[in-house]
């Protein structure tokens, strides 16, 4: 498999679905 | 005092980190593509001799202030957001954390194989071609964690915490 670091939006998509996750935990944490 | 911890604290903060997340964005977005495009026809060395030193500078030192002005913010609060004890400080603390991991990033992976590529210190053309891929992975990461270090550093106070966590 590639790696998505390799292109510049692979960086992107991979910084916002690991945003989307960490917000997860987060507001789950916070209930 | 909070004029200087907080208020100071938190412009030094957002300067600093301005200086290091745009030097990030300039590597990723345009000096990588730039250099590629530049082996093609040979121009690269001004780049590489000008540009990229200078930049790195700014970049690794703006790096080190960023954190020292978050932890000055942070003050008494220091290991509240670092260990997570108190759920007010959960946001900034993921925020803090992938901060921190980025200036790990800065100063033990990528600074010291860009000082092979630049030349700064010898290496040989194995050790140079090693040196490029390490850099390129770190500096790619720290694009990466910048994208959830910045919505949590912006998501962590006042309106903007209730509006985004509740």
């Amino acid at each position: 498999m590639k790696n998505p670091l390799d292109s510049l939006w692979g960086t992107v998509i991979s910084g916002l679905i690991l945003t989307l996750i960490l917000y997860q935990i987060v507001k789950f944490a916070l209930q | 005092m909070d004029i200087i911890q907080l208020g100071l604290g938190r412009w030094l903060h957002v300067l600093a980190g301005v200086m290091w997340i745009g030097l990030l964005y300039y590597f990723n977005f345009v000096q990588v593509d730039a250099l590629k495009a530049a082996a093609a026809d040979n121009t690269g060395a001004g780049i590489t001799k000008h540009v990229a030193p200078r930049a790195l500078f700014w970049f690794r030192w703006a790096a080190v202030v960023t954190f020292l002005a978050g932890a000055m913010i942070a003050g008494k609060h220091f290991f509240d957001v670092f260990l997570f004890l108190k759920p007010a400080y959960y946001p900034i603390g993921v925020g803090a954390w992938l901060g921190t991991i980025m200036l790990f990033n800065v100063w033990v992976l990528i600074w010291p194989n860009q000082k092979k590529i630049l030349g700064i210190v010898s290496a040989t053309d194995e050790e140079k071609a090693k040196a490029r891929r390490l850099a390129f992975l770190a500096s790619r990461t720290n694009t990466m964690l910048s994208i959830p270090m910045l919505f949590f550093m912006t998501a962590s106070g006042g309106v903007f915490r209730t509006a985004v966590f509740g």
